[in-house]
């Protein structure tokens, strides 16, 4: 989707400002909001594309109005309705109507191996590549209403294949009717100039990881 | 849309300048309900603030800059070789690690959302998160380490790595020079993370460690 989350290349948001000896969290309720969100996807009721599209839906102005930690606030909120983990009544009233049925949280003692697993976004399928390294692609002039991870800026741009990193379940299916259609995943080098004109540094590039549905040949 | 969006007006309406409250009335009714054990959210925090973080990156630079076959190994396959230290998990699934050189400078962004390895760097901190960086890094890399003190020469070329995938990139900074006797835990002090990401040069601190 073309939403306020889709933000490289845009003006005026000001200066990048970097905190000296930066805590890790500003605030105890954005230490509880993080540990929500690892705890309550323990229940593996959406994946981590679901959890980027939840986001992502946030209306552009609150998006670029509130921080980080909010915005997780209002991706968990809707996908614990959606996905029917609590009512919205519930969380309207926040008092719960019944116990969750079949379900039994994360405890204490599991946390380390949950967050040591790996989740398998790299495949085993054995899904032949489009395209190899150096060759030359263009990203697709695509505008789903749903997921994508194909950045607004290197829409219909050429690139050249830099590197392919195998087979991934595609973020954009996978977020949206959780069909990992696997294929491969390669990092695109675009030149600076290609991207954003004459201004640019001639010497300069940008490289954005995409999948084969993300592009064609050149 | 779910009957929750609707619930933005009237007397049930909780502002989001209020999130603290937001996330606590949220705990308590998971809990409630069993779907978490406020015990699990201690120790995930925990995790977080005490046994992730840079330090882990700095240690994997340092054995890169005085361990030629770990370096190897490193740029060869960045995960199987991060997990030697045992730093795998999380958001660090997939490790690709690019080599600074006088003649190319990179620098990791996610303009999408706010990708960052964890297992090496811990979370992402609130510069690399928020929209200014994620707006300009693609578009002005230059612009951005100029102002944070760090010219990039003409001759030199910069990338930009988008970290639009699961695939998650560490930067491997140049290993300053002055530094040739030094050991790995030596070096490993001033490894800093925004080198890591690729923002900052690694530099000598004014007085030397002993």
């Amino acid at each position: 989707m073309n939403g306020a989350h889709d933000l490289g290349g845009m003006h005026g948001l000001g200066p990048v400002v970097i905190e000296k000896d930066e805590p890790v969290f500003h605030a105890q309720w954005e230490a509880r909001m993080l540990a929500l969100n690892l705890a309550c996807g323990f229940h593996g009721r959406w994946n981590i594309d679901m959890g980027r599209y939840a986001r992502e839906q946030m209306p552009p102005a609150e998006y670029l109005a509130t921080t980080y930690y909010e915005h997780w606030l209002f991706g968990l909120e809707k996908l614990l309705v959606e996905q029917g983990l609590v009512s919205a009544k519930e969380l309207d009233t926040g008092r719960a109507e019944a116990k969750a049925h079949g379900l039994r949280a994360l405890a204490a003692t599991e946390v380390s191996n949950f967050l040591r697993n790996r989740r398998h976004a790299r495949l085993d399928d054995n899904v032949p590549p489009k395209f190899k390294a150096g060759e030359r692609v263009v990203a697709r002039n695509i505008h789903p209403t749903g997921h994508t991870r194909l950045p607004r800026y290197a829409r219909g741009r050429r690139g050249v294949i830099d590197r392919d990193h195998g087979v991934f379940v595609f973020a954009d299916t996978n977020a949206m009717s959780r069909d990992k259609k696997p294929q491969h995943c390669y990092s695109v080098r675009f030149s600076a100039r290609e991207i954003w004109g004459p201004d640019a540094c001639a010497r300069d590039s940008v490289y954005v990881d995409l999948w084969d549905d993300h592009l064609d040949p050149a | 849309m779910s009957d929750y969006d609707h619930h933005h007006d009237g007397e049930h309406d909780r502002p989001l300048s209020g999130p603290a409250l937001r996330v606590k009335a949220l705990e308590s009714l998971l809990i409630e309900k069993g779907l978490v054990d406020p015990k699990a959210l201690d120790e995930l925090i925990d995790t977080y603030e005490t046994k992730i973080g840079p330090r882990n990156g700095a240690r994997v630079v340092a054995r890169a800059w005085t361990d030629p076959a770990y370096k190897q190994r490193l740029l060869a396959d960045a995960t199987a070789a991060i997990a030697e230290f045992g730093f795998i998990g999380r958001q660090g699934e997939d490790m690709v690690v690019l080599e600074n050189t006088p003649e190319i400078r990179n620098m990791v962004v996610c303009t999408l959302c706010s990708c960052y390895p964890w297992p090496v760097l811990g979370l992402p901190p609130v510069w690399y998160k928020a929209a200014p960086y994620r707006a300009r890094a693609v578009i002005d890399p230059r612009g951005v380490l100029n102002e944070l003190g760090n010219e990039v020469p003409e001759d030199v070329e910069v990338r930009v790595w988008d970290s639009t995938a699961e695939l998650r990139y560490l930067v491997l900074p140049e290993r300053p020079a002055g530094t040739e006797d030094w050991s790995e835990a030596q070096l490993a002090e001033i490894v800093t993370r925004d080198a890591m990401i690729g923002v900052a040069n690694v530099t000598l601190p004014a007085r030397s460690p002993k």
